[in-house]
């Protein structure tokens, strides 16, 4: 598994660590920053995460993706610090013989590290900001 | 007993780390987050407010002791 917390994305890096000759899929999802929420423009995001328990809690829901499919290889690979609308700050990589099993792991990994996996990102506006979720 | 802060919370408090006092006796996740929403009344209006131990998600119930790495989880917005 490829799984760690970064400065910078490298989306090739993620492709090189997800080719294998038994694979017939790479499925590679990224998240990248919109200029835009709920109406306001967007000038940046700050990431911050819990490194430590972040690698935990990503290993956890890799480890429930081989468990549900048959992956060759997976790759979770997340950003922190400010980012400029258009970058990537996730992305999700999996390999396997078939490709249903790497878009449903894909799929079931970005949801999952959005529910679980302790990282916040704080959305500047042009005149405010706010930590996103926080607040009901 | 330390508690590691991360994101609002951190903001909330002003510190990425409170100590709390052993006066305080505090044993427990549920006793813990009721002093800290004591202490920061702000911590209160978030949509939720969870507890680590050891990089692990903790229930209330769940016993804290000094040599844990502890930590205070709000609403995550990754990805």
């Amino acid at each position: 598994m490829l799984i760690k917390i970064v400065e910078h994305i490298d989306l090739n890096e993620a492709y090189a660590y997800l080719q294998s000759p038994e694979a017939g899929a790479v499925n590679l999802f990224v998240g990248t920053v919109r200029n835009h929420s709920k109406g306001k423009d967007v000038v940046r995001l700050d990431f911050e995460a819990y490194d430590a328990m972040a690698i935990r809690q990503m290993e956890h829901i890799a480890n429930e993706a081989f468990d549900k499919w048959p992956l060759v290889k997976l790759a979770i690979v997340h950003a922190v610090g400010a980012k400029d609308p258009g970058t990537p700050v996730v992305v999700i990589g999996v390999s396997s013989a078939h490709r249903d099993a790497s878009f449903e792991a894909c799929r079931f990994l970005i949801d999952e590290l959005k529910k679980t996996v302790p990282i916040w990102k704080k959305e500047f506006y042009e005149d405010n900001s706010v930590w996103v979720n926080a607040h009901p | 007993m330390k508690v590691l802060l991360f994101g609002i919370t951190r903001e909330i408090t002003g510190q990425s780390r409170i100590n709390v006092p052993e006066h305080a006796g505090i044993n427990t996740v549920k006793a813990l987050k009721g002093w800290l929403g004591q202490q920061y009344p702000a911590l209160r209006s978030l949509s939720s407010l969870a507890v680590a131990v050891d990089s692990e998600y903790a229930q209330d119930e769940d016993t804290l002791t000094p040599e844990q790495e502890i930590a205070l989880i709000p609403p995550v917005s990754g990805g």
